[in-house]
């Protein structure tokens, strides 16, 4: 049984096709890089396992349910910016988020309960490297270090799922590389399933065990819309024998980007 | 040389600027009083500055001898006591409607439309209406600054929810917020400094309610004394006063914004950032 069963999905927005027949499965422990061109569908994808978007057509089940149809806690997520509230220092930014199952009427807690929390914040704080950074309120901190709080805010809920939209797209190239380590780190210690948009071919084979590349395959020259995206390589990435091969494909893939 | 547009003055040229037209005006109004009280030492449109004091000195620190009252600060308590609640009312009511407009789209259908047409109507047209309906009491007055500034506040804020980055909103999902935690842990307390801007833009607006329901019908109140003193054409007493509102306008301006950069740091930083 798989954790995620992506069930001959379609989507469109009016006239315009998006996505289509995309049948996938993905099984707990995966890292799954999404890449692609610009507005080929793959943050459309992401925002469907999200629940902020539904399917035109078709479903997606988790664990062999339907997947439900907004946010919630099973499926934590990353976006590039705005993803943690500018009104709060880091601890509370990641404290928030178990105070809001604790406390359903003040969204606060107090005296021990709040120690306990505390306690388990501090953790996940310390885990993505902000411990001397806890007073501080997000303005305050890089765009890295925005990136990290963000992750541990999400971390706090132990999804099954965690989403990245291009989460590190804004960031300088040596955060990157840090990121990524911290990233890989997270995903191993918490047993998570990642989902990650990115623009950034060789990011996307660094970090993950899987890659899917998102291209269309039919093409009318009349109607550019009237044909979405599909998933055009779905590759393992386990062990660097299909590393290799997956690079061979990707080289020949992003020639083709910079041709069109 | 720089051009005109690049040279930033010295702090203290700045300071000397930001005086300057005051004392141009106090001087030119000197000269031109002093010229007509020399021509007709009766003339009441350009009263001399010891006029003036005169008629402070009558108003605020000497008792009424009808009514045995300090005149000026019973007008001053009368007409901060009707705009504190008018405005205090209109926040509250802005800060509820707004929210709930701008976070529920069920509740922004019905009422959205609403309240757009209703922030159309002319307040000052509908003031023979609240005098009717509430009476020539102190309701009427507070209510003619409700209906005048609560509409601008309830869109205000409406839309300033509505501008929060929708990133915001799902991730407080994600973190397992129903919808009354979002509006009080992450919805309200981003926009309550937008509240106190949204007042403070609302506060001239106010004013301008408040002195034309005292000009109709009041006791006492700081609109009410100028609008009777002028029958008397007494610009000796008008002159301070208009002068006492725009420093309590300036005052009240002034402390929110304090109230609302002690409060909320986070937003005046990353105001500054943009």
């Amino acid at each position: 049984m798989s954790l995620l069963k992506i069930d001959n999905v379609w989507k469109s927005y009016g006239e315009v096709q998006i996505l289509e027949r995309l049948n996938l499965n993905v099984e707990e422990g995966e890292f799954v890089s999404m890449v692609g061109a610009s507005g080929c569908g793959k943050t459309t994808l992401l925002k469907m396992i999200l629940g902020s978007e539904e399917a035109t057509k078709g479903q997606i089940l988790l664990n062999d349910k339907p997947i439900a149809p907004e946010p919630n806690e099973e499926r934590g997520i990353v976006f590039q910016k705005y993803s943690v509230f500018p009104h709060l220092s880091v601890l509370q930014n990641v404290m928030i988020a178990d105070e809001f199952s604790a406390s359903s009427f003040l969204g606060r807690t107090f005296g021990k309960q709040k120690k306990q929390i505390k306690q388990k914040a501090l953790e996940f704080i310390q885990a993505v490297g902000l411990g001397h950074a806890t007073d501080k309120y997000p303005h305050q901190l890089s765009g890295g270090m925005q990136q990290r709080l963000a992750i541990a805010q999400a971390l706090m809920k132990s999804p099954k799922i965690l989403l990245l939209d291009e989460p590190f797209g804004a960031l300088d190239p040596g955060i990157r590389k840090d990121m990524h380590q911290l990233i890989r780190k997270v995903w191993k210690e918490n047993k998570l399933t990642i989902f990650m948009v990115t623009h950034d071919i060789q990011e996307g084979f660094e970090l993950g065990s899987r890659l899917w590349v998102f291209d269309k395959v039919r093409h009318d020259p009349q109607a550019p819309t009237a044909y979405g995206a599909q998933i055009t390589y779905d590759l393992k990435l386990n062990d660097s024998k299909k590393q290799l091969e997956g690079q061979a494909i990707a080289e020949k893939f992003s020639q083709k980007v910079v041709n069109s | 040389m720089k051009k005109l547009m690049n040279i930033e003055p010295s702090r203290s040229l700045k300071g000397f600027l930001a005086i300057l037209p005051f004392v141009v005006i106090l001087m030119l109004y000197w000269t031109a009083s002093n010229d007509r009280l020399a021509e007709n030492p009766y003339d009441k449109l350009l009263p001399s500055f010891t006029q003036i004091s005169d008629a402070v000195d009558r108003m605020a620190f000497t008792e009424d001898k009808r009514s045995g009252e300090y005149l000026f600060w019973v007008d001053t308590g009368a007409s901060l006591y009707r705009i504190c609640i008018g405005i205090g009312i209109s926040a509250a009511v802005g800060l509820l409607f707004g929210m709930l407009s701008g976070l529920l789209p069920i509740f922004r259908s019905g009422f959205s439309p609403l309240i757009t047409i209703v922030s159309l109507i002319p307040p000052m047209a509908i003031l023979p209406i609240l005098f009717i309906s509430f009476g020539l009491g102190e309701l009427a007055k507070v209510m003619l600054i409700i209906i005048g500034t609560a509409p601008v506040i309830i869109r205000d804020i409406q839309s300033h929810v509505r501008q929060l980055p929708s990133e915001i909103l799902i991730k407080a999902q994600t973190l397992g917020a129903s919808t009354w935690l979002v509006a009080i842990r992450v919805v309200l307390p981003q926009i309550m400094p937008r509240l106190i801007a949204a007042v403070r833009l609302s506060l001239g607006t106010a004013w301008l309610f408040l002195i034309a329901a005292e000009a109709i019908a009041a006791q006492e109140g700081l609109g009410y004394r100028i609008f009777l003193v002028r029958r008397y054409m007494s610009m000796d007493v008008i002159l301070p006063y208009v002068l006492w509102i725009t420093a309590l306008a300036f005052a009240m301006d002034f402390s929110l914004r304090k109230m609302s950069e002690l409060c909320f740091p986070w937003y005046h930083h990353q105001e500054a950032g943009k």
